[in-house]
């Protein structure tokens, strides 16, 4: 008899297990589901490419999205509530009809969403990146030639929307409430250079004030922000407000499952939440050996790894096989201007960091992080080769003072 | 097989440098450069991995 798979979240980490399940031998049903009616779509041109010029969604789809893997695709369909003891998951689709669905393996890929300021939900030109719609919406607003945009929060798509902004000719403000933008990310003094390469920009940067409330007109009955109040007293006028301040895992739904949450699902070292239930992408919490902690990963590289491992996960189970633990180094990248950003491993503030080549005034450097003797994180701007390359010293566990010679000799 | 990479979509994140060294290269001037441009069988499943794990979907595989 066949089985039916279940994957929730049809984005990189849903449509990456559903395609390793296929390929790797699920021979019965796949039904992936996703209440984002475009979904199957790449995320990381929202900040970028697809804000900056006209592209059409479809330019952005998923690769596992054109291949013919005969997976049942059911778009508009949002997963309401789980009973592990019936193998069984509730729907909702969006014209209200409510249904369920059986399965004999599932896997939980629901991502996150955006957060929001509070109080402005309905206020025209306030927006967050996180699907097609935001983007478009954004863009939208972009296209209209606003005075200024101010981008509430300096982390990583905060940093690519102020970029791609300023790549449209618009005056920008970045705001963010801490001294040091990405300090837990990066460590202070890297997270200073990021700082200083919007500075170099044109970017109107103001570190270590929030937001006190934004300044609202109504028009025609619509609420519309004109500016956003600091809490340094200061007002900054502006037609757009993008907010990237993080993000929340959409795991409401899955509320007295009986699966353990916290900031997550967690699941085991292999991504197993459950029997016959695994977990992949920005919703899985997991515990690292490598580095010692329970984390989850909010990476578009770490989505596909994790797809895959969830799906060989499970059906490692089905096969009685042993399973194998989900444990890969992390990397990202993120475009700013004409600078990349490329980060290996998962680096934490109070870490060593060591610039070791290049030049940091010249923001193309390679910085090296270190923990108890060893080398956890390697961060480059515009030095692709050597954060690929030095990645491969995480992995082998490469001690901190080793790992730094080899790269000063790179 | 044959290597065919988009220059026009490839952004130099290295990616499949990472997996693929035999055939992949990105050098000190950030561009990338492909080594060996029909590589043997045994290199696929590592050509495959880079194909799916590029940033920019920039590599397919020919089969000719």
């Amino acid at each position: 008899m066949t089985s039916t798979a279940v994957v929730v979240g049809a984005s990189l980490a849903g449509m990456n297990a559903a395609r390793t399940l296929r390929l790797e031998g699920h021979e019965g049903a796949i039904i992936v589901i996703d209440p984002d009616l475009r979904a199957q779509y790449d995320r990381p041109p929202l900040s970028k490419q697809f804000l900056a010029e006209d592209l059409d969604p479809e330019r952005i789809m998923l690769q596992s999205a054109k291949e013919d893997l005969g997976l049942d695709v059911r778009l508009g369909t949002r997963a309401t509530a789980l009973d592990l003891g019936e193998h069984r998951l509730s729907t909702q689709h969006v014209d209200g009809a409510l249904s369920s669905l059986q399965y004999d393996s599932l896997v939980i890929a629901t991502g996150a969403s955006a957060r929001r300021l509070p109080e402005t939900a309905g206020v025209a030109g306030v927006h967050v990146v996180r699907t097609v719609d935001d983007s478009l919406a954004l863009r939208a607003d972009l296209d209209a030639g606003p005075r200024r945009v101010v981008v509430i929060g300096a982390g990583f798509i905060g940093g690519e929307v102020a970029a791609t902004c300023r790549g449209r000719g618009l005056e920008v403000t970045l705001v963010e409430a801490m001294p040091v933008p990405l300090e837990r990310a990066l460590g202070a003094a890297m997270g200073e250079v990021c700082a200083r390469v919007h500075v170099e920009h044109g970017v109107d940067v103001r570190l270590g004030t929030g937001v006190e409330k934004l300044e609202t007109i109504t028009v025609d009955g619509i609420d519309r922000v004109v500016g956003v109040h600091l809490t340094d007293g200061t007002l900054v006028e502006a037609d757009v407000v993008v907010v990237g301040i993080g993000v929340t895992v959409n795991t409401g739904w899955l509320e007295g499952s009986g699966l353990t949450l916290d900031d997550g699902i967690v699941c085991d070292d292999t991504l197993l939440a459950a029997p016959g239930v695994a977990a992949a992408g920005d919703i899985a919490r997991y515990y690292s050996h490598r580095f010692d902690r329970s984390f989850r990963i909010e990476h578009w590289e770490h989505a596909i790894a994790g797809g895959e491992a969830a799906a060989r996960r499970l059906l490692a189970e089905q096969r009685g096989e042993a399973p194998t633990i989900f444990d890969p180094v992390p990397w990202f990248w993120s475009d700013q201007y004409d600078r990349k950003i490329q980060l290996s491993g998962r680096p934490e503030a109070t870490d060593i960091a060591r610039v070791v080549h290049g030049s940091v005034e010249e923001f193309r450097f390679v910085t090296m992080y270190g923990r108890e003797g060893r080398l956890v994180g390697v961060l480059g701007m515009n030095r692709p080769r050597h954060v690929i390359q030095l990645r491969g010293l995480i992995e082998e566990g490469a001690s901190f003072e080793d790992a730094c010679a080899r790269a000063e000799a790179m | 097989m044959r290597v065919v990479v988009d220059f026009d979509l490839c952004e130099s994140n290295a990616v499949c440098m990472g997996i693929a060294p035999e055939i992949f290269e990105v050098r000190d001037d950030d561009f990338l450069y492909i080594l060996d441009e029909n590589p043997s069988e045994s290199l696929r499943a590592k050509l495959e991995e880079s194909v799916q794990r590029c940033p920019k979907q920039a590599i397919s595989i020919a089969e000719d």
